[in-house]
């Protein structure tokens, strides 16, 4: 089922300071389709956990409204709500064994002893569980209580589901063959889901699309590509990866969009950006690391910059440089073949270009 | 502030409307609270500021010009001050050389010192006079001393400390066990010398925890009833006996009322200070991997010293115990010493009916107890509800009130109609339930703290109302901790007396009663078979829950106390 953030706000009381209110979450709308999995990321105290409880209605929103398919669900109580959360912390209950914490949502429904048990042992199969079904919770390994708190959520066939940084508690080889798991899984059933993470790979990796919040705000809303490429302000561009802001300023706005913009000794013509400019505009231009050739040379008027390199580090695959440009600004680049650009060394003075294919435009 | 104060309650009050059982227990749990805890303590508070139906201050006045009551005062709050410093000093010594020393038959110095938290508080009175009274075993007929002055001061504070250190013993032991020994070695190796380091490091660790223990001896001293009652005397007036003698001796309820404030007043500010400033003050020593320690922070002679102190105090409470024991197989104490089981004859022929009676009582009140206990802590801890903090407050008040003053306090409220339960069954199991709540409270909340919300809210998203959350996941979870608070509860009940005394009748009698009784009669051999009799259904009480804890659980999940 499709589910609908419309204006939604939390704010807290300060636990500390009576007085004192904290805003959690401010004005977020989201819409999310039948099927598909969203992640949240943002840094720590963004508001992901607020927002994802109050889709699971363990918080009321102060404003807004959550709708699941057709329905206002603001009322619904979180044991009558079709979402099912996997908590951080897996939540499993420690005086039950592995099988009788799958069966607990069925055996609430009511749902008779025989059917109950086929459809855990179906379930426990599906997730490669089979072995477990008498084991006691504190005999399980990380990854296999991430599962039974997964298949326990699964089995009730929730229209939502809600992960809460699920593998945060994980080793990162676990962590790598997990996410492909999960996501697997929810494809598999088609659950509409929601992901919290502060892992950009994680949310790269396992979403159709990435909500970037920040301070309670959502900041973007896309695809894993349109986030990582046509970030929507600066924060995004940031948050997600290695990057550079070069200043430039906008020379004309043409007929199909595009912007031509002045960037160091050079001009180029760029298609992608945010906002509206005019002539004279100040604005950055957004660039990757891995998107600038570094040429060494002197002086080269073709290209963007001329600069210093400051630092080089050698990985193998490939070389990150910092190059010092002008006495003062550092711009970060990497290159992709050492072996036939060659590997320069610090105070080596190289030239710094790239495809304008490759960069957006900010407001400053 | 009111206003937002007002309006978050408003929020409250709507979500738990959702909830109707939960609005139902929440409701009739404040309203018992107030029924029972409340009520009785503001009618003690009534019927000494308004003897006459009007305000005024002469009952006080007339309590305070008596030359006796006055020092009655004086006597208590001295006998409080000193069993405290006494007793926290007897116990620290125990509780520093069993944890921080390796001297041998540790387990059974734990044992000795354990035994007189589990008998009837007035053992040490009634033994005292066997051993030291008129007839006394060691007065008489080791020493053939006449007339020790047993009874008064003397006797009192040493039955005291005997009964009240182990108290401290507990806690000390668990304040000194949280201490790494770590600590001390480091200091060791920076050069300190043992005594430096115990006077440096060691003690202001454990200081917090001394205040602490000092402040429950007061308090405990001060509210206790049994051995002053045997042992005071009428040379050293104690405002416990004091009260109880205005009111069933002269029937002067006003007098016995502020008499019983009086009481109330130093207990119930004390035991907030120990409550919300000492217990916050304490330290957390960090730690890494726990080490074992190669206890080098007490000296060869030190530690040879303290084993003898120890020894001393150990023989000390097993004459104690001997004399109940011996005096209750022989025909005469002190006169004829020929074996007997005539006491025990008589105590299953006149006194059965109390053992009975207490059986009943504690075996009923207290699990109610216990269940109320850990449903007040789930909703204090988990829920958010308006008066949650007068829930929590007035639920833990009856540790702090002296049975003396709740004994008086259900006298004046529930002598007539429509709440007419004096001399009956009911007001001996509510008080005993509405005594001993605070104590599931306490093992209740410490367990709730331990367990994530998270599995809670798992059980409520997987569609689970409250009450089968409730019942499914949190019961399941804090089954360990009822029953330890099961046996602490259960022991208090079977050993109460300050309260109860005011409220036994001829229908229902109390086995504490029964040896009070028995002792004033001066048949101390039946006094001394019936405290046997106790102690021994306390001791299969207590195998019994542990039984059913290690068969169900495997291992003792106990928070209050460690046998
Ligand atoms: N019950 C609460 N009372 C008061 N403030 C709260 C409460 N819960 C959350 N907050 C505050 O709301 C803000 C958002 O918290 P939230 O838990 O949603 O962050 P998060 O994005 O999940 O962070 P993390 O990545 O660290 O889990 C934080 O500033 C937090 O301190
Ligand atoms: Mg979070």
């Amino acid at each position: 089922m499709s589910l609908k953030l419309v204006n939604i706000s939390k704010i807290f009381k300060d636990p500390d300071h009576a007085n004192k209110e904290v805003v959690a979450v401010e004005d977020v709308n989201l819409e999310i389709n039948e099927g598909e999995m969203v992640s949240f990321l943002g840094p720590s105290g963004c508001g992901k956990t607020t927002t994802l409880r109050i889709v699971s209605g363990f918080e009321n929103p102060t404003t807004g409204e959550v709708w699941l398919g057709d329905k206002m669900i603001n009322d619904l109580p979180p044991n009558k709500r079709d979402t099912a959360m996997v908590f951080q912390s897996y939540a499993i209950f420690p005086h039950l064994s592995v099988g009788q914490n799958i069966a607990f949502g069925l055996e609430l429904k009511g749902v008779k002893a025989d059917i109950v048990k086929k459809e855990v042992e179906a379930i426990m199969a599906t997730m490669n569980l089979t072995e477990l079904y008498n084991r006691s919770p504190d005999q399980l390994s990380g990854g296999q209580q991430q599962r039974v708190a997964l298949a326990r959520s699964i089995i009730n066939k929730p229209s939502v589901l809600l992960f809460d940084e699920p593998l945060s508690n994980l080793d990162a080889k676990l962590r790598d063959l997990m996410r492909f798991e999960i996501r697997r899984i929810q494809q598999s059933f088609g659950i509409t889901s929601i992901y919290v993470t502060h892992d950009q790979a994680e949310a790269m990796t396992v979403s159709d699309r990435i909500v970037v919040m920040n301070e309670g705000h959502i900041m973007q809303v896309g695809t894993p590509f349109e986030i990582y490429s046509h970030p929507a302000n600066k924060f995004v561009a940031d948050f997600i990866g290695r990057v550079n802001f070069l200043d430039s300023i906008v020379e004309e706005k043409n007929k199909d969009g595009k912007y031509l913009v002045h960037i160091g000794k050079n001009v180029k013509l760029i298609n992608s950006s945010t906002g509206n400019f005019t002539k004279g505009d100040k604005v950055l231009t957004v660039i990757r690391p891995e998107s600038l050739t570094v040429s060494i040379g002197e002086k080269d008027s073709g290209s963007v910059y001329n600069g210093v390199v400051e630092k080089a580090v050698y990985l193998g695959a490939t070389v990150e440089y910092d190059i010092m440009v002008d006495g003062r600004e550092i711009i970060s680049a990497v290159t992709h073949n050492p072996v036939i650009e060659g590997v320069f060394k610090s105070g080596d003075r190289v030239n710094i270009d790239f495809d304008p294919a490759a960069a957006h435009l900010l407001g400053e | 502030m009111s206003d937002t104060w007002g309006r978050r309650s408003l929020r409250q009050l709507r979500q738990i409307a959702n909830d109707p059982l939960l609005l139902i227990v929440i409701l009739v749990i404040l309203a018992s609270l107030v029924l029972f805890i409340i009520y009785p303590l503001s009618k003690v508070i009534i019927t000494s500021f308004l003897p006459d139906g009007k305000f005024s201050f002469s009952v006080f006045k007339e309590v305070f010009s008596s030359w006796y009551l006055r020092q009655a005062f004086y006597n208590s709050i001295m006998m409080g001050i000193l069993t405290a410093v006494a007793g926290v000093g007897v116990g620290f010594v125990f509780a520093f050389t069993l944890a921080r020393t390796d001297i041998p038959f540790k387990k059974f110095f734990h044992l000795i010192a354990i035994i007189p938290i589990i008998s009837p508080p007035f053992i040490g009175a009634l033994s005292i006079i066997m051993l030291f009274g008129n007839n006394g075993f060691i007065s008489d007929h080791l020493l053939h001393l006449q007339n020790i002055k047993i009874y008064g001061f003397r006797g009192l504070l040493f039955a005291q400390v005997v009964t009240f250190f182990p108290v401290a013993y507990i806690t000390l032991r668990g304040v000194l066990d949280s201490i790494s020994p770590t600590l001390e070695d480091a200091a060791l190796d920076l050069g300190g010398t043992r005594f430096k380091v115990f006077r440096r490091v060691t003690l202001p660790l454990a200081l917090p925890g001394i205040a602490s223990a000092m402040l429950i001896l007061f308090v405990e001293t001060l509210a206790d009833f049994g051995n002053p009652l045997i042992l005071a005397g009428s040379q050293f007036p104690i405002l416990s006996v004091q009260a109880y003698l205005q009111i069933t001796g002269m029937y002067d309820l006003p007098k016995g009322s502020a008499l019983a404030l009086i009481l109330l007043v130093p207990s119930i500010s004390v035991f907030f200070l120990q409550k919300y400033w000492v217990s916050r003050k304490k330290y957390v020593t960090i730690t890494g991997k726990p080490t074992s320690s190669t206890l080098k922070s007490v000296s060869p002679i030190a530690k040879w010293i303290l084993f003898a102190v120890c020894t001393f105090f150990a023989l000390t409470i097993i004459l104690i115990y001997a004399a109940i024991l011996w005096g209750a197989f022989v025909k005469v104490w002190g006169f004829n010493n020929t074996f007997t089981l005539d006491h025990f004859k008589y105590v299953f022929s006149v006194g059965f009916g109390a053992v009975k009676d207490t059986l009943i009582i504690a075996g009923i009140s207290t699990p109610i107890a216990g269940i109320l206990g850990m449903v007040i802590a789930f909703l204090v801890v988990r829920k958010e509800f308006p008066l949650k903090h007068f829930m929590e407050v007035s639920s833990m008040l009856s540790f702090a009130v002296p049975g003396t003053v709740i004994g008086i306090g259900y006298v004046l409220a529930f002598n007539s109609h429509p709440l007419l339960l004096t001399g009956t069954l009911l007001i001996l199991l509510l008080n005993f339930i509405f005594r001993y709540v605070p104590v599931g409270i306490q093992s209740g909340v410490a367990i709730l703290r331990q367990v994530d919300p998270s599995i809670e809210e798992a059980a409520i998203d997987l569609g689970a109302d409250s009450r089968s959350t409730f019942r499914r996941v949190t019961l399941p979870l804090m089954v360990p901790a009822f029953f330890s608070g099961l046996i602490f509860s259960f022991v208090r009940a079977m050993t109460a007396i300050s309260a109860v005394i005011f409220l036994v009748s001829s229908n229902w009698n109390l086995m504490t009663v029964q040896i009070m009784s028995q002792v004033e009669s001066g048949r101390l051999g039946a006094a001394a078979a019936f405290s046997v009799i106790l102690v021994l259904i306390i001791l299969a009480a207590i195998l019994i829950i542990r039984a059913i804890l290690t068969l169900k659980y495997g291992r003792f999940g106990g928070t209050t106390l460690k046998f």
